[in-house]
Order: structure tokens, then sequence, then C-alpha cells
């Protein structure tokens, strides 16, 4: 399977055509990395297209957020497979750096001790064994990638090979992130219990409190964001891509086909774990803090619904998901905290009852209308091939 | 909210008081005890005299006074007593106190109540003043009551443990160790460790090691019985929950993650039917509330089901992982509303017949609000037997169940059935809710601490057979409880999802799977 992709990624330059990006691709890519920056630093704060430090770091958060999208549509998306314990391996990234983060404030927190503060405040006496390789940085890169994987490895080989799908696997999942959310709260697991990691200072010895500090992070957050964006793009033109959209049409053909669905549902469930360790990773430094109530049951369900609201199986619309529903909560949660919920609510309705195919279904819906409307005005005999759809 | 936090600081506050009271009293006995000294002849000879001299004499006519009234005990004299003790200094006052309780134990221990009785006999004996002796023993030969006899006896023996005699502090140890006294614990324990070395106490000491064990094996059992009977409630409410979801979902193919809100629904709508008594009905009519609430929010939470069956579930026919999260969302909306519609926090009043418990036998309690969740637990599954083998809703509902195409060409209305099956699937779990308004509080979110676990229960249990969702509610419940002691809630919840998905392992399909020959189900 590794080999498949792998394939993939040696064809080359050739390579972005064989994978069909199309300008999109490039122009978003443009935008997020040069024109955003462009417009945050060297624009004065009073034009009206300066982008504030503010926004800036608020976008690192959505794209962040993307990535792990991304990974729920590889796995729900194309594959047919929903897991609503994405958050779980969230948290994984997220609390390993965490805690390289918490071991890099050193002596600088409010007891001046060289341990974290809440473990001065839970009277713990020296650094619990599992923080101690979080001192290096190399460690914590794989560990951030590593946990989650290996994690998701074991739970996947049991439920897959035991035959969990559909609603059922869903189901395993929630309680999966139900009881990691009851362990992470927990005082005596050494990992912050409900207040969490927080009050870093800085991160490979740049200060976090910088704008620039910010900017590198949303810029690398970035990078990585269009890396996972291939790499599944990879994945999903790949011989395994169509097994995978094969299992999700149609699991017991794929098996009478001779092909061993589990293993490739457990292929990709492992590299949505990566991708969504990698975006806790990179939401950390950002928001400043992760507590067990950013990666609950309500949250972890809610990032499938980023995914639907985009449109699945497209990876473009899964980052248009977490990027617009989040952008929109930050909206309306400033102004009308008490009607979120109920928007939120309402979204879980209107899309899966009325835009099945989300954001990105709806304007190919109206690209056919256009390129229709077109057709009948020149009025063509031959038929487009939108009408042939 | 705040009136709710009001009372519980007044009751930290009582308790705090009590327990002050309790220290002085105590103070006061352990000095009584050591200014031990021979009664003075010239005390008073009456009740007059004696209370001139409590008021005027001093010290050592304070106490023979006080010794007095008490071999006298007139109930008559408390109101003059309390007045005094309201004047006197605060010496005074610690000598006054344990007279005074004796003085109103002696009322409580003749009161119609017996749980007044009892009270006072168990404040008798904790106080353990050798003269309240001949009170007990005349309380005793009339008392009738199974468990205030049982505390008198308790009392007594434990103030017997205080007498010079060796034996009768001898048969007051073994009577307590036949009693199983938790209260006498921590004496017996105490007189163990004074007596254990000295070799003309050995008869005590031997007597205390025996009693202690037989206490303490007593207790063992009283309290794997109360975790057992907590764990059986805990299992019929997610037996009642579980069963509604797993008939919808084995009719439907359709997960309700609105479930847990249904349940909410029938708590509210408990609390409301509440609230309209207390405001429309006469006050003896209040405790009657609870027999409408129960149907009232089975068919609360049923409306609401079927309206949502028929406005949006129906159209996502055969889409089980669709259904599953638009019903989350209509969850989250429902919360919402609740919250903003009713606030925080609401409670319900059980009514007057479900408060308090039977004490089955000694350290074993049975609240009547448990007992009556599993006797509900036991009828809806009883009624839910009789509903589908019993009546022809029941056996179309079964054909569907079956198979969908067929009972349809026979001419079953397999819509409609759904939405009545699914109004009914609500319904069950509105009463769930209404059941436990009587054990917790009415949330908003009360359904949400209830649904994972029910999830779990459905999936260990397997589709289409109710045997299964019942043995997975109490096997899922009763390990639930039994775990909490050892590994504490949270991991004994881990633990449990690491049993289901190795158990998974073996029977893919759950504990009893629907015979069939589908590839794909």
């Amino acid at each position: 399977m590794a080999n498949e992709t792998l394939k993939g990624q040696t064809m080359g330059t050739g390579m972005l055509k064989h994978l069909g990006l199309g300008p999109g691709f490039f122009i978003c890519g443009l935008f997020l990395l040069v024109v955003f920056p462009i417009l945050n630093t060297l624009l004065p704060e009073t034009s009206i297209f300066h982008i504030s430090d503010f926004t800036i770091n608020l976008f690192g958060k959505y794209l962040a957020y993307a990535i792990l999208a991304i990974g729920i549509d590889l796995i729900w998306g194309y594959t047919g497979v929903l897991s609503l314990g994405q958050g779980v391996f969230f948290a994984l990234g997220a609390y390993s750096m965490g805690m390289y983060l918490m071991l890099g404030i050193g002596t600088e927190g409010v007891y001046e001790s060289a341990l974290p503060d809440f473990m001065v405040w839970n009277q713990v006496k020296e650094l619990p064994l599992f923080w101690r390789p979080y001192h290096s940085f190399a460690f914590t890169v794989i560990a951030v990638f590593l946990v989650p994987m290996i994690f998701a490895t074991a739970f996947g080989f049991l439920a897959f090979r035991s035959r969990i799908r559909g609603v059922y696997f869903a189901i395993i999942t929630q309680a999966l992130v139900f009881s990691a959310w009851l362990v992470f709260n927990r005082n005596e697991t050494n990992l912050g219990g409900t207040n969490g990691l927080t009050d870093f200072k800085q991160i490979f010895g740049f200060r976090l409190g910088d704008p620039s500090t910010q900017l590198a992070l949303y810029m690398l957050t970035v990078v990585f964001l269009g890396i996972a964006y291939l790499l599944c793009r990879a994945i999903i033109q790949s011989r395994v891509g169509r097994v995978l959209i094969a299992i999700r049409d149609g699991e017991q053909r794929v098996l009478f086909s001779g092909y061993n669905p589990p293993n490739y549902k457990l292929f990709v469930f492992v590299v949505a774990a990566g991708l969504a360790g990698l975006a806790g990773a990179l939401y950390v430094p950002q928001v400043g803090i992760i507590t067990p109530s950013q990666i609950g049951v309500l949250p972890s369900i809610e990032m499938a619904i980023w995914v639907a609201v985009g449109g699945r199986g497209t990876l473009a619309g899964a980052v248009v998901g977490a990027v617009g529903v989040n952008w929109f909560r930050s909206q309306l949660t400033g102004s009308v905290p008490d009607l979120w919920p109920f928007f939120m609510g309402g979204l879980f309705v209107l899309v899966v009852m009325f835009f099945p195919d989300g954001l990105i279904g709806i304007l190919k819906q109206m690209k056919a209308k256009v390129s229709a409307w077109r057709q009948s005005k020149s009025s063509t005999i031959e038929p487009s091939e939108a009408q042939i759809r | 909210m705040n009136n709710y936090k009001s009372i519980q600081q007044t009751c930290w506050i009582v308790t705090f008081f009590a327990f002050f009271l309790l220290g002085i009293g105590g103070a006061s006995l352990v000095q009584a005890a050591e200014n031990k000294e021979p009664v003075t002849i010239e005390g008073p000879t009456t009740i007059e005299q004696a209370f001139e001299n409590l008021t005027t004499g001093d010290r050592s006519d304070k106490k023979a006074a006080i010794h007095f009234l008490m071999q006298h005990r007139d109930v008559s004299l408390l109101p003059k007593l309390e007045e005094i003790r309201l004047d006197v200094d605060r010496r005074t006052r610690r000598l006054l106190t344990p007279l005074i309780k004796l003085l109103s134990n002696q009322i409580n221990l003749a009161s119609p109540n017996s749980d007044v009785r009892r009270g006072a006999a168990r404040d008798i004996g904790l106080r353990g003043s050798q003269d309240a002796l001949p009170l007990l023993e005349e309380a005793l030969a009339k008392e009738s009551a199974k468990w205030v006899r049982y505390e008198m006896e308790e009392a007594i023996s434990l103030i017997r443990l205080e007498a010079e005699d060796q034996s009768i502090r001898v048969a007051a140890i073994q009577k307590l160790g036949e009693l199983r006294s938790a209260n006498a614990l921590p004496v017996l324990t105490e007189i163990l460790q004074a007596t254990n070395n000295e070799p003309d106490q050995q008869a005590i000491s031997n007597a205390a090691t025996e009693a202690i064990d037989h206490i303490e094996s007593w207790q063992t059992f009283a309290h794997a019985v109360e975790t057992t009977l907590r764990g059986i409630s805990l299992s019929s409410v997610l037996l009642i929950m579980a069963m509604g979801l797993a008939i919808v979902f084995g009719l439907m193919g359709v997960i309700n993650m609105a479930h847990g809100e249904m349940m909410m629904v029938g708590g509210y709508a408990t609390f409301v039917i509440q609230e309209l008594f207390r405001a429309y009905m006469p006050e003896s009519m209040f405790d009657y509330y609870y027999a409408i609430a129960i149907p009232g929010s089975f068919l609360a939470a049923g409306l609401i089901g079927y309206i949502l069956e028929v406005t949006l579930i129906r159209f996502l026919y055969g889409r089980p992982l669709e259904t599953l999260l638009l019903t989350w969302g209509v969850g989250l909306i429902m919360i919402q509303s609740a919250r903003i519609t009713f606030g925080d926090l609401t409670s319900v009043q059980a009514p007057a017949l479900l408060r308090g418990s039977a004490q089955v036998a000694v350290g074993i309690q049975l609240p009547y609000n448990r007992i009556f969740v599993v006797i509900l637990a036991i009828v809806a599954v009883i009624g839910i037997y009789w509903i589908l083998f019993r009546t022809p809703a029941g056996l179309r509902v079964r054909a569907v169940m079956q198979n969908r195409e067929m009972s349809s060409c026979l001419g079953i209305p397999t819509r409609k059935l759904d939405s009545l099956t699914f109004a009914f699937g609500s319904g069950m779990a509105g009463l769930a809710g209404s059941a436990l308004t009587l054990i917790g509080n009415v949330e908003p979110e009360m359904g949400r601490q209830y649904i994972v676990d029910s999830f779990m229960v459905v999936v260990t249990g397997g589709v289409g057979k109710l045997a299964g969702t019942i043995s997975a509610a109490f096997g899922l419940g009763m390990l639930n409880k039994y775990l909490e002691p050892f590994a504490g809630a949270v991991y004994g919840k881990v633990f449990i999802l690491l049993l289901i998905i190795l158990f998974l392992q073996y029977r893919p399909a759950g504990l009893f799977a629907m015979k069939g020959r589908y590839a794909d189900s």
C-alpha cells in the first residue's frame, strides 16, 4: 500500500498534472502564503486591506483545523467510514506539542519551578517519566505524528478486524473520545486536568507572543496544509484510492473481489489520525492553550460537520468547510453567543437534509446551470459535458 | 439557582454548627468524667431548691443540682431550664447541656413518629450518659417498632460499655457484635486497643475482637448489597433508554442521537406538570402530580419524536450516518431551547410516597425512588414484550424488522409503522427522563450523560433482540457500579469500553445477533 502512494509522489514534476491539480490550488496557495503575509506586514494598519495579527492568528487556527478536516474527508468522504473520535488524535498531537511547550517555559512560570505550574499546584514532586522525552524538539515532532498513529493502529486494528462498521464504528469511536475526554480531565494523569496546558512562553527559542513568530507559525500551517492536501490527493489518485472509494460504495463487493477492506480502512484511519495529530500540534502554539473541552464528544462530532458543510468526497470541500464554519463561529459567538448552538444544530440539519454535497456541491450545481444556460444561448447541437452528467 | 446555593450554604452552616455543639457536648462529658467525685449528701432535695442552686450556688452546688434533676427526669422543667441556660455563664451552660439534651430526647422518645424516636435513641447512645440508661430501658419495654427497638438496644449497649462491672461490659460488647452495630465500631476499636495488653481484661478484649470481626464482615456484605442495588437502579435507567434506542435502530436502522434529549423532554414534562399542580391544584392533591407526569412525559417525548420522524427522519431512509448527524443537530437545538426556556437548574420534588427509604437489614437501606425506577423498568420491559408479541401492531413491527419489502407487499403500512415506532421509542426515553427526576436534577444536558452508555448497551446487546438489550444493560450497569470502588468512575468507564471492544472481537454482532442469511446488514 505504501508503495502505491510513494509511486504517486516519485513521478516528479509531471505529478502535479497527474494529481489533477487545478489552478485553484495555486491561487489559494499564493493568497494564503504570499498575499496575506504581505498585507499583514507591509501595509500600514490604517489601510482597509491591512490584515491584523489577530486575523492571521485566527486563520492559522482555522487552517490547522483544515488539516484535520482533510483527514476526516479521506476516511469519511472517500472511504465511507464515519469516525466521531478524531478529537482523540487531535488531542494526542496537541498535548504532545503542549508538553514540549510546557517544558519550554522553564522557570518562567508563576511558581518559578522547573516543573509546570499545575504540577506544583498538584504537589507533584518530580517530572513524570512520560514527560521527560518532550524536552527534545526532535522527539516531540516525531511523537506528534507517531503517538496518534500508533494509537489509531491499535484501535483501528481491533475495530476493523471485528467488522465494526457504519453506525457501530461511529458509536464506538464516540465512546472512545468520551473515555479519552474523561481521562484527560483527571488530575492524576499529569496532563493539567480540566485546565489543560497553557501559558506557553516560547517555541524553539522564539517568543510565542511575537507577531512575527505567529506569522511564521501561520505560514508553516499553510505549508503543512499544502503537503497534507497533496498527500491525500496522491492517495486518492492511486489504486489504493480507487479501492477506498469502492469500499465506500459497496464493501461486500470489494471483499468478494479479493481485496481485504479492513486493511485499507486501517490505512486511511491511521493516515487521518496522523493528520489530526499534526493539526493539533500546529493548533496549540497558535491558540496558546489546549484543554479537554476542545477535544470532547461535541467538538469531535462538529469536526465531521465541517467536512459535510464543505462537501464530502472533495478535499477542497473539507478545507472550505473547516475554515468557513470556524470563521462563522468566531463571528457569531462574538456577537450572539446564545444563538451559536441553534446555528450549529441548524447546520447539521440543513446540510444533511438539503445540501448533502455541501458548499462545493452547490458550487458545482451552479456551474452546471451556468454552462447549460450558455449552451442554450449559443444553441449548439453538441450537448455539453455538464448535460451528459 | 441562587436560592439553591443559599440553601446549600445554610445546610453547611447548620451541619458545622451541629458538629460544633456536639464537640462542646463531648468535651463537657469528658470533663464530667474527669471530675467524677462522690455526690455530696447536702444536694438539693426539692426541684425548687435545685433551681435555686443552679442560679445562685457555686460550681459543686450546680453539679449536684444537675445530678438531682437528671435523676428526677421531669420533662415539664425543660422550658425553664432553657431559660436558665440563656442567662448563665458558659461553664454552667456546658454543665446544663447534657441535662437539656437528655430531657429533650426523653420527649422525643415518646413521640408518635418512629423516625423521631429512632433519632432520639441514637443521640442518647452516642452521648453515652449513664443517667439515660433507665430512660432507655423504660422506652424499650414499651416500644414495638423493629428499627426503633434496634436503635434503643444499640444505645443501651453503647452506654453499658462505660460500666464499671466487667461482666456487664463483656455482655454489652457481645450484644453490639450481635447487633452488627456500625456506630459501635470506633468505640470497640478503642476498647480493644486499651485492653489488649492487660491480662486482667482479657475477657473484654476477646469479646471486642470477636464483635469487631462480626461487625466488619457484616459491613462488607452490606456494602456489596448496596452496590448491587445501585447497579440495578443504574441498569434500569439504561435499560429503559436502550430499549427505545434498540427498537428504533432495529426497525429503521436509525441511530437517534437526540434520544438523550427525548429523555430531557420527559424530565422537563415532569417538572412542568409539577409546577402546574403547584399553581392550580389544592395542596393535598400535590403528590398525585407524579401519576400524571409518568404518562405525560411519555406522551410529550413521543409527540416530539413523532414530529421529528415525520418532518425530517423519514427523508433519510437507508442513510444511517446522515441520520446520526441530523439527530445530533436536533439534539443541540433542543438542549439550547431548554436552557433558554428553563434556565440551568430545575429540580423535581418526589412525591411523599417515594421519599425516604426502607430498611431491610442493619446498614442496608433501600431508597424508595430507586426501587420505583427498577419497578418502572420491569413494567416497561413487560409492556414492550406484550406489545411486540401479543398485539397485531407488534406482529407488524416484527414483520417489518425481518423483511421490509415483503411486509410492504403484504399490505403493512410500513411508513406509518415507522413513525409510530419512532414515537414510541422516544416516549420510552421520556419515561426514563421522568424516572430520573426522582434521582437527580432536571437539566438541559441530562440526556448526554446517559446517551453514550445507552449506545454501548445497544452495540453490546446486538440489534433486533430485546433479550440482548436487557442482558447488556444489566451487564454494563452492574459492571460500572462494581468497578467504581476499585478503579474509580473514570477508569471504570475506560475499562468497560476496552472490554466491549475486545468482546466484539468474538461476537461482532453483539450478544444476541439476529439470525439471517444477509451478507450485508
